[in-house]
């Protein structure tokens, strides 16, 4: 083995143990998932995806992760090689990116609240609020631990359990990316459908 | 300042390998976007286009972003392993209430209700 294979390997039993826990989370949103697509139709009486959605504004919400998918991979680049503002720069712009799709999920689920299509309302809206917002209860969890980590890099020097941190953290945001792709391709554009 | 002076191998292969995976997966982003709203195909086969390109943005996204493949083989049998617990749970729901809703289709709650009292095994 090289030596790039061998911190490639330590890198990888570094990072298994999160993976694994990734795998699990993804079981249980595929539940959430499969519960949805069985709940999809059931709107006693009420809306459905179609009327609810605003495709546009979830189309920027999508964009905005995407985006900040890229950007916290720029920040793992720049500590692998130790550019520590390169890192700490990246890494906020991921973290205002990542409050800023939170927010607008927020603001989606207040409209919908205050025009009376709450959880409570059908099957439907039950299992999208359960869906989404456990999407978001993940990434708010992401932008806490990316806090910690911010901090943690502007307060004391740059170390490699810094670098290693970063990594898991990158691993989880990815994660979360992809769960997104499924909820706008599943939840938005196909319950959206007319 | 301590820093850490680690991999300087394959440096600029990594960056293109993120600009790549966010360019591909912004444009299959926006090609799904636009062919829903726009309405380009029939209903069944714009759903079945959107499947596709999910799983398009999936495989971007573990190659570009995850690197997935460029180190230990536990990731990819728990990738699987996870995958084929997936498509159960999923397929299996939906294929089970499908059939289920398609037999009690022409019922009335009473009339369904009546008829899980009685035969029970369903």
């Amino acid at each position: 083995m090289t030596r790039a294979e061998e911190q490639v390997a330590t890198h990888e039993k570094k990072t298994l143990g999160l993976w694994i826990y990734l795998m699990t989370d993804s079981v249980l949103f595929a539940a959430l998932f499969a519960t949805f697509a069985v709940l999809r139709t059931a709107t006693a009486g009420g809306p459905g995806g179609p009327e609810l959605f605003d495709l546009p504004f979830v189309l920027i919400e999508t964009i905005i992760l995407l985006t900040s998918s890229f950007t916290i991979g720029m920040a793992l680049l720049g500590s692998v090689r130790g550019y520590k503002k390169q890192t700490f720069v990246w890494l906020f712009i991921t973290f205002v990116l990542g409050v800023t799709f939170l927010s607008m999920e927020l603001y989606e689920f207040m409209v919908l609240i205050g025009e009376g299509y709450g959880p409570q309302q059908s099957a439907f809206l039950s299992s999208y609020f359960t869906l989404v917002a456990t999407h978001g209860v993940h990434i708010a969890i992401g932008l806490i631990w990316m806090a910690v980590v911010i901090v943690r890099l502007w307060r004391h020097n740059f170390k490699k359990t810094d670098v290693n941190r970063l990594a898991l953290l990158g691993l989880f945001w990815h994660f979360l990316d992809i769960i997104w792709i499924f909820i706008f391709s599943f939840v938005y554009l196909i319950g959206g459908m007319a | 300042m301590n820093e850490p002076k680690l991999d300087h191998s394959h440096s600029s292969a990594k960056y293109i390998s993120y600009v790549i995976g966010f360019v591909l997966s912004i444009a299959t982003t926006l090609l799904a976007y636009l062919s829903v709203v726009y309405e380009t195909l029939p209903k069944e086969t714009l759903l079945y286009v959107v499947v596709v390109i999910a799983i398009i943005q999936l495989v971007v996204q573990l190659v570009f972003f995850l690197h997935l493949g460029r180190g230990s083989r536990w990731k990819v049998i728990s990738l699987l392993f996870a995958l084929l617990i997936i498509v159960i749970v999923v397929v299996g729901s939906l294929w089970i209430m499908y059939n289920l809703d398609y037999n009690m289709m022409n019922m009335t709650p009473d009339q369904m209700t009546q008829y899980m009292k009685e035969n029970e095994g369903i």
